[in-house]
C-alpha cells in the first residue's frame, strides 16, 4: 500500500491567496484545469441544446435566432476556451518541466499572467452571452459581423485577448524547452509530448499575432467604419478570410499536436515497448506545424480567390497527410507484438487513433477542390472537423489527463467506471457524428434550424448520440471527484513509465524533485529497462 | 545544485545560474519581438494589397503627408536608439549615473516624437483627412481616397501605442536604476528594453519611406 507525501505542492504552502498568485507551474496547471473544465461543461450544455432542437423539423426548444446563437457560443467557447488551452495549459504546464527535468518553466510570472489574462478573455466572452450573444458563427465573417446587432466587440475583444493568453504560454514552452533541460537532456532525449509542445508552441507564437491584428480591424471596422473590409468603401471582405484563415488553419494544429504528443507517450507506456520511429514522429510534428502555414486557403475554394491559387491550395493540403499518416503508421508499428495492457489512458489512445484517422481521411476528400464544391459547408463539414477535434484532441486530452491524474493528486481513480466512460464516449460520440457525415454528404447544410423531412432520422440519431456522450462526461465528472477523496494512493510511478515525471513523488513536492534527475536512458527504452509499476498486481 | 552558497539575490529559484537567466531571457524576448514583427505583417500585407489595388490613390494622397516633419520625427527615433544603446553600455560598465542620464534623453526623445506626430495628426483631423466614413476632405482625385489615410492611421497609430509603451517601460527602467536594481553583473531588463525599443525603430523605419516618400 502506497502512501501519500506528507508534504507536497498541494499542501505547501497553504491559503486561498497562495493558489491565485502561485508561480509553481503545477498549481497553474491546476487553476487552468478547473477553468477551462468549466467552459468545457459549458460549450457542452450548449451542444446539446443545438442538437435537441434539431431533434425534428421546426421549432423543439428555441426559436432560429437563438439557435443562431447557441451554436456560435458553442463553437467560440470550445475553439477559444477549452480546445486552445486545454493541453498545453493544463497538462503542458504541468508535466513539461517534470518531464525534461526542470523545477519550473522559464518566466513563472508570464505563466500566471497567461491565466489571469485568460480568465479576463473568458469574463468578455461571458459578456457577450449576458449582452445578448453573437450569431456570426466562430468565425466571425464580415461583412455580417459588421453589420448584425449581436454584441461582435466583447467576444473578438475576448478572443484577441485569450490570444495572449496563447502566445504567452507558447513562448514561455520554447524557451524552458530551449535553455532549462536537465543535463544530458539532449534534444532527442526528450519525451515526445514535449515535442508536440515545441511545435504548437511555435505556431502559438507566430499565427496568434496575425488573429490579433485581425481581430483588432474587425473592432476598429464595426467602431469606427473605416472600411478596410467593405467593398462599397473599396475594401475587401476576401481579405478578411485570408487573415482569419491565416491563423485559424494553424490553429488546428494548436489543437491537434499536443494531443498527437500525447498518444505517442501512451501508446508506447501502455505496449510496454520502445517507440517506433521516434525521430520520424518527432521530426513529422516540426512538419505539421511548417505546412500549416501554407494551406490556409482551402477554407475558400468558393470564396471568390483565383482558381489557381485555390489549386494551389488544395495541392498543398494534401501534404498534411503525409507527416500524419508518418505518425499513425509509427504508433500502430509500435503496438505491434507489444505486450498491451489496456487501462483507460490506452482505451482513450485507442479511440483516438481509429476516430482521428476517420477524421484525417474526410479531411483528404475536403482537400480536394471538387469535392470540396459539393461538401462546402455542409454536416460532412461538421462530422469531419468534430472527428479531427474531439475524436482527435479530446480523446488524447482525455487520455493524458486519467494518465497523469495519479501524478497530479497521489490518487487512482476507479478503473472500472473509467472504462465504462470510455465506452459510453466512444459509442456516443460516433452515434452523434457519423451520422452527420451522411447528412452532409445528402446535402444538409450546416447552421440551418430547420431542415426538410428527409433528414429526420438522422438528426434524431446524432441527437441521440449526444446523450449517450453526456451520460459519459457526467459519469467521468462522478469518478475523478470521488477519486479525489477516495481514492487509493497510486505511487510515484502507477504505469511504469520511464520519463522523468514518474521518478518523483506522486504529487510532486513544491520544486519538483529532491535532485534533478539524470538521464540515463532515453524515454522509452522499455527494451533496455524495467519500470516496475508502484501499484503492484491488483490494476 | 542551484543552491548552492553565494547566490546572487537576482537569480531566480529555477534557473541554476545567472548565464542561465539571462540566456532564457534573451530567447524570450526574440520570440517576443518576433509576435511584433507578425502583428505587424499583418498591417503591412494589408497596405501591400490596397495599395496595388489603389496606385492613384497613395500617389495622390500621400503628397498630403508632411515630408520634414516625417523625417525629423525618422532622425529623433534613430538618436533615440542610439541614446539606449549607450544606456546599455553604460550599465554595463557600471556606470549608473550616466546609465541614467541616457535612458532619460530616450524617454524625452520618445516624447518629442509623439508630439511631432500628434501635430501632424491634428492638421490631419483639422482637414478632414481620415480613414473611412469619417474622411471629409475633398482635395484628392480617384474613388475611395480614405482607404490611404485608413491604413496611415491604423499602422502608425499602433506603431504610436509601442511607443507609448516603450516609454511606459523605459519610465520603470529609470526607477529602477536609481534604486539601485541593476549593476555591470545584471542589467538584463535594460538590455530586454533595448532590443524592444530597436524593434520599434525598426518599423518606423519601414513606414516613413511607406508612406512619406514612396509616390
Ligand atoms: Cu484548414
Amino acid at each position: 500500500m502506497n502512501n501519500l507525501p506528507s508534504s507536497s505542492y498541494l499542501n505547501r504552502p497553504q491559503g486561498i491567496k497562495s493558489w491565485l498568485l502561485t508561480l509553481d507551474h503545477k498549481r497553474i496547471g491546476l487553476l487552468y484545469l478547473f477553468s477551462v473544465m468549466t467552459a468545457f461543461a459549458l460549450g457542452g450544455v450548449f451542444a446539446m441544446l443545438i442538437l435537441l432542437e434539431l431533434l425534428s423539423p421546426g421549432r423543439e426548444i428555441i426559436d432560429a435566432d437563438t439557435y443562431h446563437q447557441f451554436f456560435t457560443l458553442h463553437g467560440a467557447i470550445m475553439i477559444f476556451l477549452f480546445i486552445i488551452p486545454s493541453i498545453p495549459a493544463i497538462l503542458g504546464n504541468f508535466v513539461l518541466p517534470l518531464m525534461i527535468g526542470a523545477r519550473d518553466v522559464a518566466f513563472p510570472r508570464l505563466n500566471l499572467a497567461s491565466w489571469y489574462v485568460y480568465i479576463l478573455g473568458s469574463l468578455f466572452a461571458l459578456y457577450s452571452i449576458i449582452a445578448g450573444a453573437v450569431d456570426t458563427g466562430w468565425t466571425f465573417y464580415t461583412p455580417y459581423s459588421v453589420e448584425t446587432t449581436t454584441s461582435v466587440i466583447s467576444m473578438t475583444l475576448g478572443a484577441f485577448i485569450l490570444g495572449f493568453s496563447s502566445i504567452f504560454t507558447g513562448l514561455n514552452f520554447i524557451v524552458t524547452i530551449h535553455k532549462l533541460r536537465a543535463p544530458g537532456m539532449s534534444w532527442f532525449k526528450m519525451p515526445l509530448f514535449v515535442w508536440g509542445l515545441y511545435a504548437t508552441a511555435i505556431i502559438q507564437v507566430l499565427a496568434t499575432p496575425v488573429l490579433g491584428i485581425t481581430l483588432l480591424l474587425l473592432i476598429i471596422e464595426r467602431v469606427a467604419g473605416i472600411g478596410i473590409f467593405d467593398p462599397a468603401m473599396g475594401g475587401d471582405p476576401v481579405l478578411y478570410q485570408h487573415f482569419f484563415w491565416f491563423y485559424s488553419h494553424p490553429a488546428v494544429y494548436i489543437m491537434i499536436l499536443p494531443g498527437m504528443g500525447i498518444i505517442s507517450e501512451l501508446i508506447s507506456v501502455f505496449s510496454h515497448k520502445k517507440i517506433f520511429g521516434y525521430k520520424a514522429i518527432a521530426f513529422s510534428s516540426l512538419g505539421i506545424a511548417f505546412v500549416s502555414f501554407l494551406v490556409w486557403g482551402h477554407h475558400m475554394f468558393v470564396s471568390g480567390q483565383s482558381e489557381l491559387a485555390a489549386m494551389i491550395f488544395s495541392f498543398l493540403t494534401f501534404f498534411v497527410g503525409i507527416p500524419s499518416g508518418i505518425k499513425v503508421f509509427n504508433w500502430v508499428t509500435t503496438m505491434y507484438k507489444g505486450s498491451i495492457s489496456l487501462e483507460a489512458p490506452m482505451l482513450y489512445a485507442l479511440s483516438f487513433l481509429f476516430l482521428f484517422t476517420i477524421g484525417g481521411l474526410t479531411g483528404i476528400f475536403l482537400g480536394a477542390l471538387s469535392v470540396d464544391v459539393h461538401l462546402h459547408d455542409t454536416y460532412f463539414i461538421v462530422a469531419h472537423f468534430h472527428y479531427v477535434m474531439m475524436g482527435g484532441t479530446v480523446m488524447a486530452f482525455l487520455g493524458g489527463l486519467h494518465y497523469w491524474w495519479p501524478k497530479i493528486w497521489g490518487r487512482m481513480y476507479s478503473e472500472k467506471w473509467a472504462r465504462v466512460a470510455v465506452a459510453l464516449i466512444f459509442v456516443g460520440f460516433n452515434v452523434t457524428f457519423f451520422s452527420q457525415f451522411i447528412l452532409g454528404s445528402q446535402g444538409m447544410p450546416r447552421r440551418y434550424y430547420n431542415y426538410l423531412d428527409q433528414y429526420q432520422p438522422l438528426h434524431a440519431f446524432s441527437t441521440f448520440g449526444s446523450w449517450i456522450l453526456g451520460l459519459g462526461f457526467i459519469v467521468m465528472a462522478i469518478y475523478l471527484i470521488h477519486s479525489l477523496f477516495k481514492g487509493r494512493p497510486g505511487g510515484a510511478n502507477p504505469w511504469g513509465a520511464l520519463t522523468f515525471e514518474w521518478t518523483t513523488s506522486s504529487p510532486p513536492p513544491h520544486e519538483n524533485f529532491a535532485e534533478i534527475p539524470r538521464v540515463e536512458h532515453g524515454p522509452y527504452d522499455f527494451d533496455r529497462v524495467t519500470a516496475k509499476s508502484t501499484l503492484g498486481e491488483t490494476i | 545544485m542551484s543552491q548552492t552558497a553565494g547566490h546572487p539575490s537576482f537569480l531566480q529559484h529555477h534557473f541554476s545560474d545567472a548565464e542561465q537567466q539571462r540566456e532564457s531571457a534573451k530567447l524570450g524576448m526574440w520570440i517576443f519581438l518576433l509576435t511584433e514583427i507578425l502583428l505587424f505583417g499583418g498591417l503591412f500585407c494589408a497596405y501591400a494589397i490596397y495599395r496595388s489595388w489603389n496606385p492613384e490613390i497613395f500617389h495622390n494622397a500621400h503628397v498630403h503627408l508632411n515630408v520634414y516633419l516625417g523625417t525629423l520625427n525618422t532622425v529623433v527615433l534613430i538618436t533615440s536608439s542610439v541614446t539606449m544603446a549607450l544606456a546599455i553600455r553604460s550599465m554595463q560598465l557600471g556606470r549608473r549615473t550616466a546609465t541614467l542620464r541616457f535612458l532619460a534623453v530616450t524617454l524625452a526623445l520618445a516624447a518629442v516624437f509623439l508630439v511631432i506626430k500628434y501635430f501632424e495628426y491634428s492638421h490631419k483631423i483639422h482637414l478632414g483627412q481620415l480613414p473611412g466614413k469619417f474622411y471629409t476632405y475633398d482635395g484628392i482625385a480617384g474613388t475611395n481616397p480614405h482607404i490611404f489615410f485608413s491604413v496611415y492611421f491604423l499602422m502608425t497609430g499602433l506603431h504610436g501605442i509601442h511607443v507609448l509603451a516603450g516609454m511606459a517601460t523605459i519610465a520603470w527602467l529609470v526607477v529602477r536604476t536609481s534604486r539601485n536594481v541593476f549593476s555591470s553583473e545584471y542589467y538584463t531588463p535594460i538590455e530586454m528594453t533595448g532590443l524592444y525599443w530597436h524593434l520599434v525603430d525598426l518599423i518606423w523605419i519601414f513606414l516613413f519611406p511607406l508612406f512619406y516618400l514612396v509616390g
